[in-house]
């Protein structure tokens, strides 16, 4: 049996999800939405063919990790070298507002950024994150530990934001 | 925005959406984009939005080949989008435009401006006995009424009669396809899938335009 679900219901329930993922992944910019579309419209090309009971949020997930490597990928062939990194404005004081998180998330070592990106926010299990992103299980849960730690004490705490990227 | 001391590994939904917050519009937009891509890609199987009308919220549904579905609210919205996904096909999005024509005709019929509907139609819903009472139901004309039994001989099999209101019971383009035209012999109602207020008002609504 495949999938009876409208897509429509898949889009409102794991939209925010896979935006999440792809935000930690690339960071909160044109990067990240243009794999949110890619990701959602080949989700749909297969939809019918989705056996009935998979998990969708985890497959989803998966098809927005091969998205954001396709992503990466064609912009590092495209990469134009600045000399004016983008101007940090403080958000001290508004605390959750903006992109502050995202920020403080983009900074975080890479490790620790796809650890959260993928079991945090996309739900995957320590041992199927590791398939994605390398490593042990018992390493991404660390990893993942460790930046959820990070971001929660400059966040939740409502501390300003600067702490926490470097 | 709590402080409770968890450790990293008790992350609940509830703390995912507070410490990483997205923005509406972003998600908005994106959804709108996703439609209209997924439309120049020949991927939208199942378009729908809804419509209000004197009748309460109405649910419009179109493939490709016409409108497939008008539902009522008293029918669940929810349900009807799984039956849809269930019978056609899973690929079923909210794309209002693709629904213009229908909702401009329909807005057109309510404000009494209207006498018929000149929309392509989809009957893959029905089939057999059901489907050719529901393709000769359009012939019954605007403000005029027919009992069951002689809807079964006008589709030339005049002891269908309880097969004809079974065919008007479960007619997947109410309104579009008046089976509210359609009465018991005595003159009454009958049953109606919008609920009997329903039926009543589009008949007061013909017999007054």
């Amino acid at each position: 049996m495949t999938t009876t679900i409208p897509y429509e219901t898949a889009i409102a329930q794991h939209g925010p999800t896979v935006l999440r993922v792809c935000r930690a992944v690339l960071g909160p910019g044109a990067d990240a939405e243009d794999a949110w579309s890619e990701t959602f419209l080949a989700a749909l090309t297969a939809w019918p063919d989705l056996a009935e009971g998979t998990n969708v949020e985890a497959w989803l997930v998966r098809v927005a990790h091969r998205k954001a490597i396709d992503i990466t990928r064609t912009r590092a062939r495209h990469a134009v070298p600045s000399d004016d990194l983008p101007e940090q404005t403080s958000r001290r004081g508004i605390p959750g507002q903006d992109d502050g998180v995202w920020t403080a998330v983009a900074a975080l070592p890479e490790r620790q950024r796809l650890a959260v990106a993928y079991h945090y926010l996309g739900g995957l299990p320590h041992a199927e994150t590791a398939a994605l992103i390398g490593g042990s299980a018992e390493a991404v849960r660390r990893a993942s530990a460790d930046g959820i730690r990070a971001l929660r004490a400059t966040f939740t705490a409502g501390h300003s934001t600067d702490g926490a990227s470097r | 925005m709590t402080d409770t001391p968890t450790t990293p590994e008790d992350l609940t939904a509830r703390e995912r959406t507070d410490l990483f917050p997205l923005p509406d519009e972003t998600l908005d937009a994106l959804r709108t984009r996703l439609v209209r891509r997924a439309g120049e890609a020949g991927l939208v199987d199942v378009a729908y939005r809804t419509i209000d009308t004197p009748l309460g919220p109405l649910l419009l549904a179109a493939t490709g080949q016409g409108l497939v579905r008008i539902a009522f609210e008293r029918e669940g919205f929810d349900a009807v989008l799984s039956t849809l996904a269930a019978k056609v096909s899973p690929r079923v999005l909210e794309a209002p435009r693709r629904l213009d024509a229908a909702a401009t005709e329909l807005e057109e019929y309510f404000a009494g401006t209207r006498r018929g509907f000149d929309l392509p139609l989809d009957h893959a819903l029905s089939s057999g006995f059901r489907e050719t009472v529901q393709r000769h139901l359009p012939e019954i004309a605007y403000g005029r009424t027919r009992s069951y039994k002689e809807v079964a001989e006008l589709v030339g099999n005049p002891r269908a009669v309880r097969a004809v209101g079974t065919a008007c019971a479960t007619n997947p383009l109410p309104v579009v396809v008046p089976c509210h035209r359609v009465l018991r012999t005595d003159g009454s109602l009958g049953g109606y899938i919008g609920g009997l207020d329903a039926k009543s008002a589009l008949l007061s609504l013909e017999s007054s335009a």
